[in-house]
């Protein structure tokens, strides 16, 4: 059982920005990195995988040296190795085809990726991946019910209001999978020290291929009338809030 | 220019978000309307709206939505209508067929676009970043067609009954190699329902730790408001679904939503962003939630409810 996770190193904004002198992108010194929620549990979705069924764990990654940290954390969780793609545009269709040319050679049981990253909310590259590598898909994964050597799994697509989408799929297949499928184990601090030391394989990605956009500039919105802000202390805060409460509900 | 929209439907419904996107496409341009189904002939109706100039029935053998078979009845009508934009919802059921049309046709895609604009014959389509704190312009160049999945209930629900053709496509699918077997109702539980409550109080992953949980509860109780949630307290299994406001949870419209610790994510603010009144409370006075909201608060959360507690 081999399974494949794609995981990406998401960028967090906190509240002050400036942008790159050609304004296309927020000033990374703006940026702090964050391994992307959705694929924590992918990688313990595939690590409950190896454990009931044997095999193995790779991790695969485009980013720079310093998304190298997200592959260690999911490597501190339990994967086996880690793959990183340098030179990769940041659009979903860049990302899946740099993607699909190492994933396709991994020959797996199983590729999972995140939903979507929580830095760009775009659920794109998962879908774009299995297109690539003529894969069956799933997105939206909550439940994955497979056996090793079985040619189809069951999966539970979960749709809007919380309906659920149950699908019979035939392996190998990409899965887009959903926070809360399960719980992500946390890594100890002897795993993480451990994942420090394991060398990780980087590929420069071949290139080629139309983007899916290319960004011509990136703004701060009109944030339009917003909220009003309230200012205080705390105390002075609740009281407002209080009774604007009172006023609201008659 | 020429637009392409496929109806989403479930169960025998439209979705209420082809209607928006019948609404962002008749401002580009005539739009075509794509109905795939089982029996598209008991769907028709519903999508003949105002602006749209021609329905396409494209039959298919599954009761419910599958990938394979929609993405390759959306490329054969591609190949077959060639429009300018092709409109999707941004859905969980396009996130399983949307990319990879557009990837295998070599169209310009964007998801989650809450913009459109024309520039003489280019499209510009806009979308946040970083948690919905920025927003960016993306264009198409060299695309001869460009696939948007817009965000839902940004555009209105087109209206007015239309005088569309009717059509069909007949598209030979090769079998699906994921197929539908069932849709199961989420589990209802006998705890509240948060869709009836005139006034919820709810909380966020902001408030850091399970044993926060219950001080917000006896809070809610004493302000006379009803508890609810994000997501992430119901993925940690802090509190039940039947609680989860948003996209995959429940959508609410109580006279007042008190939002403690919540960002604001688009999947959040599709369930509660037609509250009478948002009052929202975050460290981080950037956070999108503020955008919604009619009044906010910079501070601490466990600050404010401290306070608030001692008010009722
Ligand atoms: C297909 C799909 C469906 C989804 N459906 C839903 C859904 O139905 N409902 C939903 O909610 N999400 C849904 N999500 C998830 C969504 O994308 C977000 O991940 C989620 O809404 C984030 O929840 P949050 O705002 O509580 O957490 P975060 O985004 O982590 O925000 C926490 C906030 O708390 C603030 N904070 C932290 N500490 C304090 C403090 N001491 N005082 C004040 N503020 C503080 C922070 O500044 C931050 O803004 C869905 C995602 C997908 C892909």
């Amino acid at each position: 059982m081999k399974t494949v996770v794609c995981i990406k190193q998401v960028l967090q904004l906190g509240d002050e920005v400036e942008f790159t002198d050609d304004g296309l992108d927020v000033d990374p010194d703006y940026l702090d990195p964050a391994l992307n929620e959705w694929d924590s549990f992918a990688t313990e979705e595939a690590l409950q995988l190896r454990e009931r069924l044997g095999g193995e764990v790779v991790l695969v990654t485009c980013g720079s040296k310093a998304s190298e940290a997200a592959l260690r954390r999911c490597l501190a969780m339990g994967a086996d190795r880690a793959i990183r793609i340098e030179g990769v545009d940041r659009d979903p269709f860049s990302v899946a085809r740099a993607l699909a040319e190492v994933v396709s050679a991994e020959n797996a049981d199983l590729v999972l990726c995140g939903v979507q990253s929580s830095d760009a909310v775009q659920a794109a590259t998962g879908t774009a991946l299995a297109e690539l590598l003529d894969l069956p898909r799933a997105a939206v994964v909550t439940k994955v019910d497979y056996d090793a050597g079985a040619r189809t799994a069951v999966v539970d697509r979960e749709l809007e209001g919380g309906l659920v989408d149950r699908v019979e799929i035939d392996t190998p297949a990409v899965l887009t999978i959903q926070t809360g499928i399960n719980e992500p184990r946390y890594a100890n601090l002897r795993a993480i020290k451990q994942a420090e030391q394991v060398e990780i394989d980087v590929r420069n990605a071949a290139g080629g291929g139309a983007p899916a956009y290319r960004v011509r500039k990136m703004f701060v919105p009109d944030r339009g009338e917003g909220a009003e802000m309230i200012d205080g202390s705390p105390a002075e805060i609740a009281a407002r809030i209080a009774s604007i409460v009172k006023e609201r509900l008659v | 220019m020429s637009v392409l929209v496929v109806a989403e439907h479930l169960r025998g419904q439209i979705r209420d978000v082809t209607r928006e996107l019948i609404t962002a496409g008749r401002e580009l341009g005539p739009v075509t309307v794509a109905v795939i189904a089982q029996d598209p002939g008991s769907l028709v109706d519903a999508v003949n709206i105002d602006g749209v100039t021609e329905i396409v029935t494209v039959t298919i053998g599954a009761g419910e939505f599958e990938n394979d078979t929609y993405q390759a009845a959306v490329e054969a009508l591609i190949a077959d209508r060639k429009p300018r934009v092709t409109l999707l919802g941004f859905t969980v059921n396009s996130m399983g067929y949307g990319p990879a049309a557009a990837v295998k046709l070599g169209l310009g895609f964007a998801s989650d676009v809450h913009g459109i604009a024309l520039e003489g014959d280019a499209v510009v389509a806009t979308r946040s970043f970083y948690g919905s704190k920025v927003n960016a312009e993306l264009e198409f160049p060299g695309a001869e067609g460009v696939m948007l999945l817009l965000r839902p209930t940004v555009w209105s629900p087109a209206e007015g009954v239309g005088d569309a053709s009717v059509a069909a496509l007949e598209v030979v699918a090769a079998p699906s190699r994921a197929r539908h077997r069932e849709v199961v109702e989420a589990t209802t539980s006998s705890d509240v329902d948060i869709t009836q409550a005139d006034f919820l109080l709810s909380i966020g992953r902001g408030i850091g730790d399970k044993e926060n949980v219950e001080m917000f509860q006896e809070l809610a109780a004493k302000m006379g408001a009803t508890l609810s949630v994000s997501r992430p307290l119901v993925d940690a299994g802090w509190m039940p679904s039947s609680r989860q406001v948003g996209q995959s949870g429940k959508t609410v419209k109580p006279s007042v939503y008190l939002a403690f610790g919540i960002s604001g994510a688009v999947q959040h603010l599709a369930g509660m962003k037609a509250s009478g009144t948002i009052i929202a409370i975050n460290t981080d006075p950037e956070a999108a939630i503020f955008n919604v909201a009619q009044y906010g608060a910079k501070a601490d959360l466990f600050d404010v409810a401290e306070e608030l507690e001692k008010l009722y």
